[in-house]
């Protein structure tokens, strides 16, 4: 009844791989015929119903097998004392027969030092004809195929983990700006990250054929508006953070031109402005950053100046100058001055002809790429997933190649050396079994009686 | 002395092994045999220096990377996995006999990569998906299998032809072993590769979750390796469980086999996250 039912499992278990083999080619197929196969309906057919029915299947069989076998190896394994049944070794047709020149007892003692050195368990007995050493291995390794399956189930969990807890998404990214949500692949939800994005920089590097060498984005997580962590991202080099996993994905090229330039300063008002101030005294120039709203000390004690706003197409004169920002200019015992600072006439506070000369320092757009167009602007594509199930999948791989080691190349060896009592001298029969690869058990039978004979 | 000219003369080697296994197979004569094996030893040798010295020249140019990068050094490699397991089979077995299946092998993969159109023998940069240690790991171990997949593979061809002759006529074939040896051989051997292919699966998946984010997905080349790794899963199973053998057995082994070059070259001409690997 057991052997039946083992034996039908594992026809399940040869006809699940048949299956497999058109549903995969399907697959890959269908990269070609997308539409045909969305509108059959089996375009995701990995996680169609049935394909989906095929694994529980595979599961529950691997399960109820294990289970099945598992009982009766169990007896197997834990044993205090191992059973060894002599006729059965004496019916072994492979087996090393020698002369000794001593007699069994001193023989024995003799070679039960040596096989307690190669096997874990030896135990000597009398039996009608004289002596015998039992002594056995890795008996242990029976539980191998178990790790393998229970490998298999933990892969298999691993992977609803994350279908059920995790998420795997995308969010592009322009440079400079960031974001706090990802779209949810396939079916396209936004989800909030719990964080923001930013992506300072991208970079695309080429070797000399022209062939692309690195993707990098340089990214800083924001979380409660403070760069809490930055790094480089590239192929194969993911940032991790708070269970999320970011990975360089793809890229692209802004819309170029001055629409994309109107962009960066639709976002009023912009966090860190650099501006430039020249002292006409000294000749000294000096780079402050500075904020809306903030009132920063000049150096030299030239007084101080405040931004207090920035207006998108700015008039001065009845002319339109575009971007610009306003600001008031306090020089030391002096009145506060009105400003304009627009953002691509650099010298246009030149003219006021004061003791300082305030400019708005050029865009950080137009220093990185050095190789492109100052006014090329990247994208970064991003691939974002969450995967708490990655642990136990990983668990599942390290386990399934012991496994699959123990399974396969070793075996719980026995031996049986008997010491048949021949007069004053005594005969000496070795033989063996393993549970796996019989063939090299022989030749170890065979290197031991050799190592035997060389005793005397 | 540069790799391409090592290469050329393994691909000579192997074929000249070839020979010698044939003749040693038809002839009868020891010594065939021991030519054939120093032949092949010398192919092993020389193929494993021109990979070397690949690797040292990417590093002149600039774009150092394992030579494991793309259709043309895989074959390369895996025409020097075939020879390393055979050399070992060989030692262990103590008999040349299997030179005659493993040789043609490796020459047939050596031969393809040079002289195959569609693959590009030149030295190129690596593409951002490929720079990973991941790289080395992966496609060794995939490559070990693979090639101990081919040599059960060309074990099982004999042994069906080996049925096929019963009464043991032809001259050829009477020189291998006995088919109940065959069966066991091709046996260890699928272990063998049973175990590699899952380190190579498992490393592509873990370094794919590094590259990509995902540990696996479906992407034709990932399937097509489960898909063989599933057929050899049968193999074993149908073997250790079902107490299959012989006839049944060795038509597994081919199935896995076919799967293998599937996976290895058929998933090519499929899109997929593997395209690097076709030119």
């Amino acid at each position: 009844m057991l052997l039946l039912s083992l034996a039908v499992t594992s026809i399940v278990g040869t006809v699940i791989p048949q299956n497999e083999n058109p549903a995969a080619y399907f697959r890959a197929y269908g990269e070609f015929v997308y539409k045909l196969f969305n509108l059959l309906g089996i375009f995701d057919m990995y996680h169609s119903w049935w394909f989906q029915f095929l694994i529980l299947l595979l599961t529950i069989n691997i399960v109820v097998c294990s289970i099945d076998r598992l009982s009766a190896t169990w007896k197997i394994i834990f044993v205090k004392n191992p059973l060894f049944n002599l006729s059965r070794f004496r019916t072994l047709s492979q087996k090393e027969v020698f002369t000794g020149k001593q007699n069994p007892e001193k023989l024995s003692t003799v070679y039960e030092t040596v096989i307690s050195g190669q096997f874990g368990y030896t135990r000597v007995e009398e039996t009608d004809k004289g002596l015998c050493i039992f002594a056995e291995k890795w008996r242990w390794t029976r539980f191998g195929v178990y790790i393998v399956h229970f490998s298999v189930i933990l892969l298999l969990l691993g992977g609803l983990i994350g279908s059920f807890f995790g998420f795997e998404g995308f969010a592009i990214i322009p440079e400079h700006e960031k974001i706090d949500s990802l779209r949810i692949r396939n079916t396209g939800q936004v989800r909030a990250l719990g964080f923001e994005v930013l992506c300072d920089d991208f970079n695309i590097s080429f070797y000399d054929n022209g062939t692309p060498k690195e993707y990098r984005s340089s990214l800083t997580i924001i979380e409660h508006g403070k760069p809490v962590y930055k790094k480089d991202i590239i192929v194969n080099d993911p940032l991790r953070y708070k269970g999320i996993n970011i990975f360089q994905s793809s890229y692209g090229k802004m819309p170029s031109g001055a629409l994309q330039k109107e962009k960066i300063h639709k976002k009023d008002p912009p966090e860190d402005i650099t501006l430039n101030f020249a002292s006409k005294e000294s000749g000294n120039a000096y780079k402050i950053k500075a904020v809306i709203g903030k009132p920063v000390d000049l150096p030299e004690g030239l007084g101080k100046f405040v931004i207090v706003e920035y207006r998108k197409s700015a008039e001065f004169g009845g002319q339109n100058i575009g971007q610009a920002y306003l600001g008031i200019l306090t020089p030391k015992d002096k009145n506060p001055i009105n400003i304009i600072l627009p953002l691509h006439f650099p010298n246009f506070d030149k003219m006021r002809g004061g003791a300082v000369v305030i400019s708005v320092a050029e865009q950080e757009t137009k220093i990185f790429n050095p190789g492109e167009k100052s006014d090329q602007r990247y994208y970064t594509g991003l691939q974002i997933t969450k995967d708490p199930g990655v642990w136990v999948v990983y668990t599942g791989f390290i386990g399934m190649i012991i496994g699959i080691f123990i399974t396969f190349f070793m075996s719980h060896q026995r031996v049986c050396i008997e010491i048949v009592k021949r007069g004053k001298q005594s005969q000496i029969i070795i033989t063996g079994t393993a549970n796996k690869n019989k063939l090299a058990m022989q030749n170890r039978i065979k290197k031991i009686s050799e190592k035997l004979i060389n005793l005397q | 002395m540069n790799s391409s000219v090592l290469l050329s003369i393994t691909t000579f080697a192997y074929g000249l092994a070839t020979f010698f296994y044939f003749a040693f197979l038809i002839f009868k004569k020891p010594l065939l045999g021991r030519l054939g094996t120093w032949t092949v030893f010398t192919g092993v040798v020389v193929n494993a220096a021109g990979i070397i010295l690949r690797w040292v020249e990417s590093y002149r140019l600039g774009i150092g990377h394992a030579p494991l990068s793309n259709m043309y050094e895989s074959l390369v490699f895996f025409s020097c996995t075939i020879g390393i397991i055979y050399l070992v089979i060989e030692r262990k077995y103590k008999t040349s006999v299997f030179g005659a299946v493993a040789t043609p092998l490796a020459f047939l993969a050596m031969a393809y990569a040079s002289l195959s159109p569609n693959i590009n023998d030149r030295i190129q940069p690596l593409i951002p998906a490929l720079k990973s240690n991941w790289l080395i790991a992966h496609v060794i171990t995939c490559f070990l299998g693979y090639a101990a997949f081919a040599i059960a593979f060309g074990i099982s061809l004999i042994y069906l032809f080996k049925q096929r002759d019963a009464a043991d006529k032809s001259n050829f074939l009477s020189h291998f072993p006995k088919s109940r040896v065959l069966d066991e051989l091709t046996h260890q051997m699928v272990m063998f590769g049973f175990l590699f292919l899952s380190i190579g699966i498992i490393t592509g998946a873990v370094w794919a979750n590094s590259a990509w984010g995902s540990y696996w997905s479906w992407d034709p080349k990932e399937t097509w390796s489960l898909i063989t790794w599933f057929v050899y899963a049968t193999f074993l199973h149908a073997r250790m469980m079902r107490g299959w053998s012989g006839k049944r057995i060795a038509y597994l082994s081919i199935l896995g086999f076919m799967a293998v070059i599937f996976t290895y070259f058929g998933v090519n001409l499929l899109p997929g996250l593997h395209s690097y690997g076709s030119g």
